[in-house]
């Protein structure tokens, strides 16, 4: 069941899109994310699912795999979708006690899935083919301007880049100690919401210990070899753009145009 | 009254691109009271497929029958399942999660539904049976040290009663005196109980001088299945797949080799020295 969640995790291949720049794969995500909420209407999604669609096929990250990382969040699709079904005011359709169907509701409730779900398969793919160090290089290397004030930018990318390294493991260990309860009886499925919270205290409480012992234990490795933070740090493999980095670039800029044009014709 | 694998395919991702076979036509049988040691490399499937055992993973395909009934038919009673047969991990940390020992060691008999006075009895039962002194139970089992915590988690699932109990690593990162000290425990465990034991490891050591049997793993299948003595006469076949059988057996081997008529079918070291004695004698004679 936690081994379906696939955000922040890499899948290993060989691909354009695994060699583009992190740069490249941010800021594309970036202005993918911006583009879903420039229009409104059918060629405006065709558009993105077209985009989504032939990059992931240049990724050569199995479509499956995205899907199956979908699951992770129908929960909350639902919500979001079952909120503007019932919470949009205009043309009711159905009426159910103070609730009532409408119309907008429907078109909203649709749309607001089809965007969520872009967006994340879009920033899926991202994770999927840029090793999280990889992605921090980058993060950090974009956002080094902000050090004119004062924001410590490596301490947060090592940070994140920490971070994202600790999902994996701490959800196979959670999966490992779940198990372990498991097979003393530990029931984590039947109950009400408060028996199943409570249920949660034998998993989170080794889950906080082994996570502070993995800190702890990292802190002192990387003090072992003088880690110091980010000033007169030097790069093994400094990030350089390449042809193929301004090419994405010129694409992903020519796909926002587009995407723009196409709503406002459709609006116009 | 037995565990009985018939047939047990199991596989990681499957219909994933990382898909992997881990277990691949399982045919085993357990009867119980035995002592069985499980043996294989890390990634040949052991733990994968004691996982089975109390239906923490479900087999792809294949039957798996505990006391005669196959666990995979509909509306099996897995509580009941996992109250027979107990499972402990490779790591106490993985368990341990109460504010004292004793309450630790309780959380297994609670969740069975019993009544307050049975699950301390049960607990404080099983604390003993793991030589964890009086004065211990309420100390917090984050304090203790390796060996101690590994008795206390293996007391967190005695007292269960389970029929069947089986251990994933119990040595790991022990030092020698605390490994010889489980396994001893163990041993002791299963002469006074009568439970059935699978032991899993990856030393050859840990395992020969205790069980009644071996069953070594490789690559997802049953590689050898049978009495130390008689596992222990393919050495090659175990070196090629990166396992070695007790040191002393090669000792006895180097010794035939230079022209000792010694039995080398010994493999613990107190038979050694026995089978050692024995051809210095006839030699001398």
């Amino acid at each position: 069941m936690l081994r379906d969640i696939i955000i922040g995790q890499y899948y290993q291949t060989e691909s354009v899109i695994h060699k583009l720049d992190p740069r490249v794969k941010l800021g594309g995500t970036l202005l993918y994310i911006i583009s879903l909420f420039c229009f409104n209407n059918f060629i405006g999604y065709a558009l993105a699912v077209l985009f989504l669609g032939i990059v992931i096929r240049l990724s050569h990250v199995p479509f499956k795999l995205m899907v199956r990382g979908m699951k992770a969040i129908v929960f909350l699709l639902l919500i979001t979708a079952a909120f503007n079904l019932f919470l949009t005011p205009g043309e009711p359709i159905v009426s159910v006690w103070k609730l009532s169907i409408t119309k907008e509701g429907v078109a909203l409730a649709v749309t607001m899935a089809v965007r969520l779900s872009l967006l994340i398969i879009g920033s899926s793919i991202m994770t999927l083919t840029t090793t999280p160090n990889n992605l921090t290089d980058g993060m950090e290397k974009m956002m080094s301007p902000l050090k004119v004030f004062r924001i410590p930018v490596h301490e947060v990318a090592m940070m994140m880049s920490i971070a994202l390294r600790f999902i994996p493991i701490l959800l196979e260990e959670t999966d490992k100690i779940m198990k372990a309860q498991i097979a003393r009886g530990a029931d984590f499925e039947s109950g009400n919401i408060f028996a199943r919270a409570k249920a949660l205290v034998p998993l989170l409480i080794p889950l906080f210990v082994s996570a502070f012992r993995r800190a702890n234990d990292l802190a002192m490795a990387m003090e072992a070899r003088c880690y110091r933070g980010g000033d007169g740090r030097t790069k093994m493999k400094p990030l350089v753009y390449a042809r193929r980095d301004v090419l994405a670039y010129v694409c992903i800029v020519g796909y926002l145009v587009v995407s723009i044009v196409a709503g406002r014709i459709a609006l116009g | 009254m037995s565990i009985v694998f018939e047939n047990i395919n199991y596989i990681y991702n499957a219909g994933m691109p990382m898909e992997r076979k881990a277990l691949k036509n399982i045919c085993l049988e357990i009867p119980m009271g035995q002592f069985v040691g499980l043996i294989g490399h890390t990634g040949s499937g052991k733990s994968t497929l004691i996982q089975h055992m109390n239906g923490l993973l479900k087999a792809t395909s294949g039957a798996l029958y505990f006391q005669g009934k196959n666990i995979y038919e509909k509306g099996y009673d897995f509580k009941s399942l996992r109250s027979k047969v107990g499972l402990v991990f490779q790591y106490p940390e993985h368990q341990l999660f109460e504010v004292d020992v004793f309450s630790d060691v309780c959380f297994g008999p609670k969740n069975l539904g019993l009544g307050q006075e049975e699950v301390e009895h049960r607990a404080k039962e099983a604390l003993r049976l793991v030589g964890i002194e009086d004065h211990m139970f309420f100390q917090s089992p984050f304090e203790l040290s390796g060996g101690q915590k590994r008795r206390v988690a293996i007391a967190g699932v005695l007292a269960m009663e389970p029929d069947v109990l089986i251990l994933d690593e119990p040595t790991a990162g022990l030092d020698p005196k605390g490994r010889g000290e489980i396994l001893d425990l163990i041993k002791q465990l299963q002469i006074k109980t009568g439970k059935t034991i699978i032991l899993v490891s990856h030393s050859m050591e840990d395992v020969a001088e205790y069980v009644d049997r071996i069953i070594v793993m490789n690559q997802g299948g049953v590689m050898l299945d049978g009495t130390p003595r008689e596992v222990f006469t393919h050495t090659e076949e175990l070196e090629e797949v990166g396992l070695a059988a007790p040191e002393v057996t090669y000792i006895l081997r180097d010794l035939k080799k230079r022209g000792l008529d010694v039995d080398t079918g010994a493999i613990t070291i107190p038979e050694a020295a026995e089978a050692i004695a024995e051809a210095l004698c006839c030699e001398i004679l």
